[in-house]
């Protein structure tokens, strides 16, 4: 923006065309977006490992299957338990939702937890969240699917240990 | 002669019918340059009311001023406006109406089929339109993602819109590219080579062959998705053996060259004006044009970025976000290359220039942004909201709408032969640039605050409001800034006062000529020996009016050109074009009723409109050629040329050529989409393969063998002053058993309609059917006019031509009939 502003300022003595292309197509132009790009992209590619889901002891698997305009989460540790519009995680381990739609595609978006991760008929797309601490975390459907999208949210309830175990035996209550 | 007689008679012969019976035989590409800027202007309008009533109802919360129904018309249809009703019909009006002008010629290379190409986008929008003001409009979304736009989750008629109404726009699109690339081409001024070509017509060519490649893979997706809709082939569905994720493939695959399609002629306008602006010569010429060319060719590694989310492998991801952060390269020489044309020149502020310097500010935001979403753990937060709305809007907005108002008043005195009078465009300018950024910076902030994408409310505890509110307000400046440029020009083009020639003082050579242009462009074609002909020579418009050019003599009252070698620029043969006729029109009208018929369900009207277009194709292209040998024809200055009719390669081969190339395009894309359906979709492999038939396989191959063989004989036999009846009736016959043997394997696929093996199978057997049936009409053609006395070993440029349909029939048919009969044999 200033080299664009300070184009239009008083002329110094011209330099040749030659020189000029050096300047600014091969210096500004190819190295300097080159070397910023190189930079930024090893950075993304780094972080982006990170988040990958991977084996671990600790990890918590969940189910999250997506109807318009209803999620359902089932929960490989109990598997009597089903739970509509909420999903309990247990806070500060690792846990893995295998993501699934019966009807259109939708997307599992927690902004404060994970990136979004679309479900897609006839696949199950693994995303890998964590809650730091206990609480509640919104979530919406972040893919377009229709006339009831504007409503299409759910949440996330993160809990301590013991309510975790109380949720996986059944005797926690809806809402608590 | 002088230069007035002269005017006059090359008016006579060349100038469309008088008043509005004029719009509807006119082939003239200034005409119908004009007609495409003006209806695509119209759609901008229209698309940008859509986006006032997206922004009225986002501007508060709960707000109740159309429900989600009526709210996804909306913005599905805004998208799909601004997309294919207004900012390909303007890149393709613009260079209609400016490329002949630039290259110094008279006409582009099929005049029959701009207009053509005209009526299409007319008829197909029309449509679009229309479906909106009967409530019925698309509401899935600009890019229309199976399954909710199948027929199970979107019954009604109003996807079938889409569908086929942007199918009967693309035709437009890739006639316009067929045209504009022959044209590029072959259609320059004597002299002029590769390298003295103005920048313009390198950006218009580099974004003519993208949309042949670009395009197919949509035109494909909506053929198979309305196709799934009507009779239930399931290429999309999973548990039938299709895959949703094959339409994002195809979508973007078409979707992100678009956006370099969009950006390109762009580009070009800016490369074009800038150094006029800055009273230089643009810096880098050599190095905008690799970049132009690389920008091309990475925009095609790039469409998986749109589905980071879709859970690609993430060595995929790496990969594509590595191309999608490269192609931000080619696009810096760019931006660079104009900011050291500014310093090696002395800027001067004029409206045109204002825009441009709008453009680098909003472009550059935009690009930046860009990069942002290129890093694949950004994108996964910021895929769907807002944010990625903003990006588009600041790429799209500043990286077309702000040069193309720099191009339009630009070469406003050109299209109108008058002076700036009103000074109402630099308040315009202020008005849409403040607005523009109060709207899109305002989203982009609301975008990373969670708003999703294409919801139709909020609510106030969601804290968006006072963000959404201060976004909607700048979206009505932005607004009336583009209303009062509209009013400034229609002032302009109404009351102001005549202006004096090349007010700019460019030298590019369409300000060689009276303004507005008359209908031949130049009373006599110059010769170019540099880039900027009028900098060398300010008197060049004065001595071409004299006809000091070449093809000077309007004797004969034909519509006549020349074309050149194309990387030379030498001479190489004499056309005549074909005068005002309201075939084209007639023509896309019948296109219009096939589409309609199946857009209603009218399934008898169908075959009758396939008819009726292959009668008018029939008489389209008998109404060519000579019935005696034309010999050489003088062109000025001592050269004579032969003419097109009497030549190997003239300009129907090369346009036959750049069809193909586009139509190869489809074909590979129907293949990758097998290709992909068989590996990577859930359901494979289907319950029963298709039984393989070494009969019906080996006379397929058989024809295409023989097909091709006979053609060339046929060639050979016409030269040598024989007769090529014998070789065409063989190669007649050849086409006849391929087109048989498609159909057996079309006919006997198993159950098309219960997985996507077979369903692929079968489009596959009918595009087999469709090209060995079309190669054999052909060739009936050919015999006709043998038996007509329009051939002789002089004229045998339609020969060739066909020939190349023949070579192109017989390729994929045996492509076609291995890939149904091989999987049989083998497996």
């Amino acid at each position: 923006m200033l080299l664009v502003f300070f184009s239009f300022q008083g002329k110094r003595a011209a330099k040749d065309e030659a020189s000029q292309v050096r300047v600014w197509i091969v210096g500004l132009g190819l190295i300097f977006p080159m070397v910023v790009l190189a930079a930024l992209l090893a950075y993304g590619l780094v972080v982006g490992e990170r988040l990958l889901p991977r084996e671990g002891a600790n990890v918590v698997s969940v189910h999250a299957q997506a109807r318009r305009w209803e999620w359902t989460f089932t929960y490989d540790d109990a598997s009597e338990q089903e739970t509509k519009g909420t999903l309990h995680i247990p806070a500060g381990r690792p846990v893995n939702v295998a993501i699934t739609t019966t009807d259109v595609i939708h997307s599992f978006w927690v902004p404060r937890l994970a990136g979004k991760l679309d479900a897609i008929p006839g696949r199950t797309n693994i995303l890998r969240i964590e809650a730091d601490s206990p609480g509640t975390y919104e979530g919406t459907s972040a893919e377009f699917s229709g006339a009831g999208y504007d409503g299409f949210t759910f949440q996330v309830i993160a809990h301590d240990p013991t309510q975790w175990d109380a949720f996986l035996k059944g005797e926690l209550n809806e809402g608590s | 002669m002088k230069a007035l007689e002269r005017h006059r008679k090359l008016t006579a012969i060349w100038a469309s019918e008088p008043g509005i019976r004029g719009w509807f035989s006119t082939v003239n590409h200034t005409d119908l340059g004009r007609m495409f800027l003006v209806t695509a202007f119209f759609c901008f309008m229209v698309g940008g009311l859509l986006s006032m009533l997206i922004r009225a109802q986002l501007a508060t919360p709960h707000s109740a001023f159309a429900g989600p129904e009526i709210y996804n018309q909306i913005f599905t249809m805004h998208g799909t406006i601004m997309m294919f009703l207004f900012a390909i019909p303007t890149f393709e009006g613009l260079a209609i109406y400016l490329l002949p002008k630039m290259l110094g010629t008279r006409d582009l290379a099929f005049p029959r089929l701009t207009a053509y190409g005209y009526w299409c986008y007319f008829f197909g929008g029309a449509m679009l339109i229309f479906s909106m003001l009967f409530g019925i409009a698309p509401d899935g979304g600009w890019f229309m993602y199976p399954p909710l736009s199948n027929a199970i989750y979107s019954p009604g008629i109003n996807t079938d819109f889409w569908l086929i109404g942007i199918t009967f726009v693309e035709i437009s699109a890739i006639a316009a590219a067929v045209e504009l690339t022959v044209s590029i081409l072959k259609y320059r001024a004597p002299g002029m080579s590769l390298d003295k070509m103005p920048i313009f017509a390198w950006y218009a060519l580099v974004t003519a062959l993208m949309i042949l490649t670009g395009f197919p893979p949509l035109i494909l997706g909506s053929v198979l998705l309305e196709v799934e809709r009507v009779f239930g082939l399931p290429f999309f569905q999973a548990d039938l053996g299709g895959d949703s994720l094959l339409w994002q493939h195809l979508f973007w695959l078409f979707g992100h060259p678009e956006v370099y399609i969009i950006f390109l002629p762009a580009a070009g306008i800016v490369s074009t004006v800038l150094p006029v602006m800055c009273r230089t010569t643009l810096l880098g010429h050599g190095w905008i044009i690799a970049a132009a060319v690389a920008l091309a060719f990475l925009s095609f590694g790039l469409w998986v970025h749109h589905m980071f989310t879709t859970g690609i492998p993430h060595m995929g991801l790496a990969f594509f976000s590595a191309a999608s952060t490269l192609v931000a390269v080619p696009t810096g020489v760019q931006i660079f290359a104009w900011i050291g044309t500014m310093w090696k020149g002395r800027p001067e502020l004029h409206l045109p220039m204002l825009h441009i310097l709008g453009f680098f500010v909003t472009f550059v935001i935009g690009g930046l942004t860009g990069v942002m979403v290129a890093v694949v753990p950004f994108d996964w937060q910021a895929h769907d909201t807002a944010f990625i709305t903003a990006h588009l809007h600041y790429v799209l907005f500043g990286g077309f709408v702000f040069p193309i108002f720099a191009g339009v008043y630009y070469w406003l005195p050109h299209f109108t032969g008058r002076r700036r009078f009103f000074h109402l465009g630099e308040l315009a300018f202020a008005l849409v640039f403040i607005g523009f950024h109060v709207t899109f910076l305002a989203m982009h902030w609301v975008g990373l605050l969670g708003q999703r994408r294409r919801i139709s409310t909020y609510a106030p505890e969601d804290g968006w409001t006072t963000i959404n509110l201060i976004s909607s307000i700048g979206s009505f400046i932005l607004a009336i800034g583009i209303a009062m440029i509209l009013i400034d020009v229609i002032l302009h083009a109404l009351t102001a006062s005549r202006g004096r020639r090349n007010p700019w003082r460019a030298s590019t050579l369409e300000w060689a000529m009276m303004t507005p242009a008359p209908a031949y462009n130049v009373a006599s074609l110059p010769h170019i020996s540099s880039r900027d002909p009028l900098a060398d020579d300010p008197d060049l418009a004065v001595r071409l009016a004299r006809g000091k050019g070449y093809l000077g003599d309007p004797g004969k009252g034909w519509r006549e050109t020349l074309t050149v070698d194309i990387a030379s620029g030498r001479p190489d043969m004499h056309v005549i074009y074909p005068a005002n006729t309201r075939l084209p029109i007639l023509m896309s009208a019948v296109t219009g009723v096939f589409f309609l018929s199946l857009l209603l369900k009218f399934y008898w009207t169908v075959p009758l409109a396939i008819l009726g277009v292959a009668a008018l194709a029939w008489k389209w292209v008998w109404g060519l050629g000579l019935r005696d040998d034309p010999g050489m024809q003088p062109i000025g200055h001592g050269i004579e040329l032969p003419n097109a009719a009497a030549v190997e390669r003239s300009p129907g081969w090369w346009g036959t050529v750049f069809l193909l190339t586009a139509n190869a395009t489809f074909f590979g894309s129907l293949l990758f989409g097998f290709a992909f359906l068989w590996t990577v979709a859930p359901g494979w492999p289907p319950p029963v393969w298709f039984a393989a038939s070494p009969f019906a396989l080996s006379i397929g191959l058989f024809g295409a063998l023989i097909g091709p063989i006979a053609m060339r004989l046929a060639v050979r036999k016409n030269r040598r002053g024989g007769s090529a009846v014998p070789a065409f009736v063989v190669a007649f016959l050849a086409a006849l058993v391929l087109t048989i043997s498609c159909s057996t394997m079309m006919l006997r696929t198993p159950a098309p309609s219960d997985h996507a093996y077979g369903a692929t199978l079968f489009v596959l057997g009918g595009y087999g059917v469709f090209h060995a049936a079309l190669a054999a009409l052909m060739i009936c053609f050919l015999v006709a006019r043998v038996l007509h006395g329009f051939t002789s070993p002089a004229r045998r440029a339609e020969l060739p031509i066909v020939g190349l349909w023949v070579d192109y029939a017989s390729i994929i048919g045996v492509i076609v009939l291995i890939s149904g009969h091989l999987p049989g044999l083998v497996l």
